[in-house]
């Protein structure tokens, strides 16, 4: 065991793990993190999707010795106090999601994209979030969603702390 | 034409939906309610006896004398707050918000001032579960009921206190106003101090649904900032200080038993061991160490050869179970003389479907968390039986059930995967051996391998028609995957209808749609098969053997939205496929393309034509039909469950497949709004004209026909001919 220092939201928290435990579970278990979602521990499905230096990474398959020195952002740090992400805006408005475990990862991924490609089209869209899987098969509304926050959202305002 | 009243529609046995009722009642007193609620209006909805006949198929069992069957109540408290309680569950359905839509309809408050409580066995009333689409057409009445009774309770207490003619008292807004005068109240003021009881009458008026002004309405998701800011606390979110994380050692195939086991090393470890039968797990203070004390067991395990995959087919169609009679159990059905009329058919028709095994593959896999206060147990799981899994907790531990509470936090899905309770029993018994809660979370590769399945099954058609597309026999023999949809809606005098009962080698259970997905996938597949002998139009000819109004009403919008006469091009396919099943009627049209070089096919377009009844929630049933054709694509194409002598040989998302951003098709619904008929469910009839639609667009486009789901696991494998025409 050592003690692993991690800045996550803009915080920094010193956490007693082996390095090769998954960020996942040191988010869950040790910080009560816990929108981020466990889905397959495989990085197949996207459930656990956090920012790591702006960019989505599936925290089931990060190492948590790994990412000591970067900035990470989860779903708990999207939101500015009681104002929303543009992109956590839309998908409430879009009805994005039914029972909504996938939903965190979902928004993740689409901060990252936004942030890399802010104008994404429908292609676009669905090519970067094909590795997330949403069984209740809310997909169209999760594509539409992401359209209507590419409208609003600027790079600037995608996660604090992602940014570099 | 005809139009099936739903009364007069016989709620088909679901064999595979675990049911039981409830053991004991217990006399509510009206004194502890109040303690517990808080002084105001109490309004309970008492479970009528036709009511329940429905859900159980058992009127008798839970006759009673007030208050006992009582299925939801509802307290408007003296800050205003509208607390409901219910047994249903949440789990992606969205009932929470559609029925607090119901309950702000009628009681005429606002939507934010509603609380459901759902699914905790200790403050809601005693409930099934939540599966077969029965919430909306059973609940969502009940509460509007409750609520309605509720505002006339509250009108009654404004006119006796101004004296007034409650006909001329209007309510809105949590207010009730004297139309004659310019005087009103609010609802708190007329609770304050009071602990007012109202059981409902059958003469509640309701409010018509062409007058809905928040039912009807599309309405955000209650919870859905919750969610969105990852607040929400799904079942394997939940903990409790000094909690543990459990793990099972599993056995190493299906039924096996356990010879031997050493657990020297994983206590060593730091972990409480339980070996109890065959059960043996561990608890520690991390999912790591447990996970590693789990590997560091060692056991020996004893298994029988057992069935695979590759013969599935024909393994079911052997193992029937012995000695049983269909017609006992109403699994047979029989009218005019099929021998006959199969012989005097102008074209006599025999074909072989197949459907796989598939998983529920529910996004967040089972998890419970378990504690022990003395010999009261509490978990917190994700399933759609609450009180059942409260029984199998009792049952397992020989403690009496009120001795065990059940909550059921909003959960990651269930799709009919979560019937049982298997993590709440490990959990528990974890728990007690390690005197500290423990919280168990299967791994995707658990829940892939020791959940349950949707049945597999064998379906033989035979049928006889005429030259004029006159359907004149029809008999259909299904072997396990299940009863409902077995009948056929088309008018065909001579049938027999068969279900086969067998000994299912995998565990096997409840799933969305269910039996009705292989049913209607036979049906409606051989239905193409004998329009294109008498060399018909499929629309023509479903038409013509089809009175049903509603269910011609669906065909006949899909039909029109899909365009169904137009022109198409080389490799594109167009196919059909509908019915009626959980109270509501669906037609599905799909385009296919199939690409003749690879064999890869690809489904293009789809439109819905849906209706259930008067709608509650128009977005939120576009969800949900959209959700049913996503979901039903992976059982249509792709998703099948491989297994071996035991083992499950693709249980991990890299090695099933299920549907992707990437595989959605255009998805365009056609609601048909009837306010003149009650609401019915939908989380689960959208789904059953997939698959055929897309065999029969498959058929369209190359000539080739499928008969087994999935159609298309790795593309198709085309024949030279095909791919050089």
């Amino acid at each position: 065991m050592s003690t692993i220092r991690l800045t996550i939201n803009g915080k920094s928290y010193a956490v007693d793990a082996e390095p090769q435990s998954s960020l996942l579970s040191v988010l869950r278990e040790q910080l009560d993190l816990t929108g981020t979602k466990y889905g397959c521990g495989e990085g197949q499905c996207g459930a656990c999707t956090v920012l790591i230096d702006g960019k989505a990474q599936r925290s089931c398959i990060t190492r948590a010795g790994t990412v000591s020195q970067k900035q990470i952002t989860t779903i708990e740090g999207l939101a500015s106090g009681d104002h929303l992400h543009p992109v956590q805006e839309a998908f409430l408005d879009a009805a994005a999601m039914q029972c909504g475990y996938c939903t965190s990862g979902m928004i993740m991924s689409a901060v990252s994209l936004l942030q890399q490609n802010p104008s994404a089209n429908e292609r676009e869209i669905i090519d970067f979030m094909d590795g997330n899987i949403c069984r209740c098969g809310a997909y169209p509304r999760i594509v539409r969603a992401i359209q209507k926050a590419a409208k609003v959202a600027q790079p600037s305002v995608a996660g604090k702390g992602a940014g570099r | 034409m005809s139009e099936r009243s739903p009364m007069q529609i016989p709620l088909e046995p679901e064999r595979y939906e675990l049911r039981e009722a409830a053991p004991y009642r217990f006399d509510l007193d009206r004194r502890e309610f109040f303690k517990f609620l808080g002084a105001g209006v109490l309004v309970v909805s008492v479970l009528k006896p036709a009511v329940m006949a429905q859900e159980s198929g058992s009127a008798n069992q839970r006759r009673g004398d007030l208050p006992k069957d009582i299925d939801a109540w509802l307290h408007i408290g003296e800050d205003g707050r509208v607390t409901v309680y219910t047994g249903k569950v949440e789990m992606g359905q969205n009932i929470r918000t559609s029925l607090s839509q119901a309950v702000a309809e009628e009681l005429r408050v606002p939507m934010e001032k509603i609380e459901m409580v759902m699914g905790d066995t200790q403050l809601t009333p005693f409930d099934m579960g939540t599966f077969g689409s029965r919430t909306t057409p059973t609940m969502n009445l009940q509460l509007r009921k409750v609520a309605a009774a509720a505002r006339e309770l509250l009108i009654g207490l404004a006119a006796k206190q101004w004296q007034a003619d409650p006909q001329h008292l209007l309510v809105t807004d949590g207010k009730i106003a004297d139309a004659q005068s310019t005087r009103s109240i609010e609802y708190t003021a007329l609770t304050k101090g009071q602990q007012l009881t109202q059981t409902i009458s059958s003469d509640i008026p309701l409010i018509p649904a062409a007058n809905w002004k928040v039912a009807g309405q599309s309405a955000l998701k209650v919870d859905g900032r919750d969610i969105v800011t990852g607040r929400h606390r799904y079942p394997s979110d939940q903990k409790l200080p000094d909690m543990l994380y459990g793990k099972v050692a599993r056995p190493t195939a299906f039924n096996a038993t356990l010879v031997s086991v050493e657990m020297k090393q994983a206590q060593d470890m730091g972990a409480t061991v339980v070996h109890d039968g065959d059960f043996v797990g561990v608890a520690a203070p991390s999912m790591a160490l447990a996970t590693a004390a789990a590997a560091a067991i060692r056991a020996e395990w004893k298994a029988d050869p057992q069935p695979s995959n590759k013969d599935l087919f024909d393994y079911l169609r052997k193992n029937t179970i012995a000695g049983k009679d269909p017609s006992g159990d109403g699994d047979l059905y029989e009218a005019g003389s099929v021998d006959h009329a199969l012989d005097a058919a102008d074209h006599r028709l025999q074909q072989t479907y197949t459907v796989s095994y598939i998983a529920h593959t529910p996004l967040e896999p089972r998890a419970a968390l378990a504690k022990w206060d003395g010999d009261h147990l509490t978990v917190w799981t994700g399933t759609q039986r609450p009180f059942g899994v409260r029984g199998q907790l009792a049952e397992a531990f020989r403690i009496p059930e009120d001795q065990v509470r059940v909550l059921m936090p909003d959960t990651g899905s269930g799709y009919g995967g979560k019937h049982t309770g298997e993590t709440a029993i490990e959990a528990a018994r974890l728990a007690r051996a390690a005197r500290r809660p423990v919280k168990v979370t299967w791994t995707r590769e658990e829940e892939f391998t020791w959940a349950y399945f949707r049945p597999a099954g064998v379906i033989d058609v035979t049928s006889g028609v005429r030259n004029d597309g006159t359907i004149t026999a029809w008999e259909f023999h299904n072997y396990n995957s299940g009863s409902a949809g077995i009948r056929t809606y088309y008018e065909v005098p001579n049938q027999r209808i068969v279900f086969h009962a067998v000994n299912s080698p995998l565990r096997q259970g409840s799933y969305r749609a269910l039996a009705a997905t292989a049913n209607h996938f036979a049906r409606e597949s051989h239905m193409d098969e004998m329009a294109r002998t008498v060399k018909m139009d499929s629309l023509e000819f479903r038409l013509k053997n089809l009175r049903d109004a509603r269910l011609r009403a669906v065909f006949e919008a899909a039909a029109k939205q899909f365009g169904w006469t137009k022109s198409k091009s080389t490799g594109q396919g167009f196919g059909m496929g509908g019915g009626y099943e959980k109270l509501g009627n669906i037609a599905t049209f799909a385009e296919v393309n199939v690409d003749r070089k690879s064999g890869d096919v690809r489904v293009v377009r789809v439109v819905s034509a849906f209706e259930c009844g008067a709608i509650v929630n128009p977005d939120n049933l576009r969800n949900q039909i959209e959700g049913s054709n996503i979901q039903g694509l992976g059982g249509a194409l792709f998703e099948a469950i491989e297994f071996e002598n035991g083992k499950i040989l693709n249980g991990r998302m890299s090695r099933y497949r299920v549907p992707r951003f990437s595989d959605v098709p255009v998805l365009e619904t056609v609601l048909l709004d009837r306010k003149d008929l009650p609401s019915a469910g939908a989380g689960e009839c959208p789904m059953v004209g997939l698959a055929p639609a897309i065999a029969n667009a498959i058929f369209d486009a190359i000539g080739m026909r499928l008969r087994s789901l999935p159609l298309a696991p790795n593309g198709l494998r085309l024949s030279a001919d095909v791919k050089s025409s």
